[in-house]
């Protein structure tokens, strides 16, 4: 999973169905040290992340139909936590 | 899950035949601000999105699971039209 920061909301109306009525919010992926590391990801939420949150995103298709269902076909991305707090040991 | 800019169009009229009846789009990765983010590829347009316009994409096997039938050689498809991208 890789750790990003909710940066803000993606409005789409025109969208392949497995989108529908799902929130999508456009993240920053962070180093475990929090820092952005340049890569963005679109991601379907999950836990009602909002903009600001430090989220978990799951990034791999067979997860992301194990949460969302067998209708979430073509999601790859979801966001499946909100980080309170990250400690990093070296 | 990427954002990406429609840059253009492409015509195959010899393809994998599970690939016929979608339009090729060539996208271009970009951010938020426009800044183009990766190299330009091209992607199944499941959306009917046109050249200028803001999209995002999906990649790998959810590309060709975006399609029907979804046993394609597809690693890339644009799955919805950006309306607004609200970063405050």
């Amino acid at each position: 999973m890789k750790l990003a920061r909710v940066l803000g909301t993606v409005v789409s109306t025109i969208k392949h169905p497995a989108f529908d009525h799902r929130t999508l919010l456009y993240c920053d992926v962070l180093t475990p040290a929090g820092d952005p590391d340049g890569q963005r990801i679109i991601a379907v939420d999950h836990v009602q992340a909002g903009v600001g949150d430090t989220v978990l995103i799951l990034d791999e298709g067979n997860g992301a139909r194990q949460i969302l269902g067998p209708t979430a076909q073509p999601v790859r991305a979801v966001i499946v936590g909100i980080v309170d707090e990250v400690e990093l040991v070296r | 899950m990427y954002l990406g800019r429609v840059i253009g169009t492409c015509v195959a009229t010899v393809k994998y035949e599970g690939m016929q009846g979608y339009r090729l789009l060539i996208v271009e990765p970009v951010d938020d601000e426009g800044r183009v983010t990766g190299d330009p590829h091209v992607a199944v347009d499941v959306t009917q999105a046109g050249p200028g316009e803001t999209v995002f994409l999906v990649g790998s096997r959810e590309a060709a699971l975006a399609c029907d039938p979804s046993f394609v050689p597809v690693d890339a498809a644009v799955v919805g039209i950006v309306d607004a991208l609200d970063v405050p």
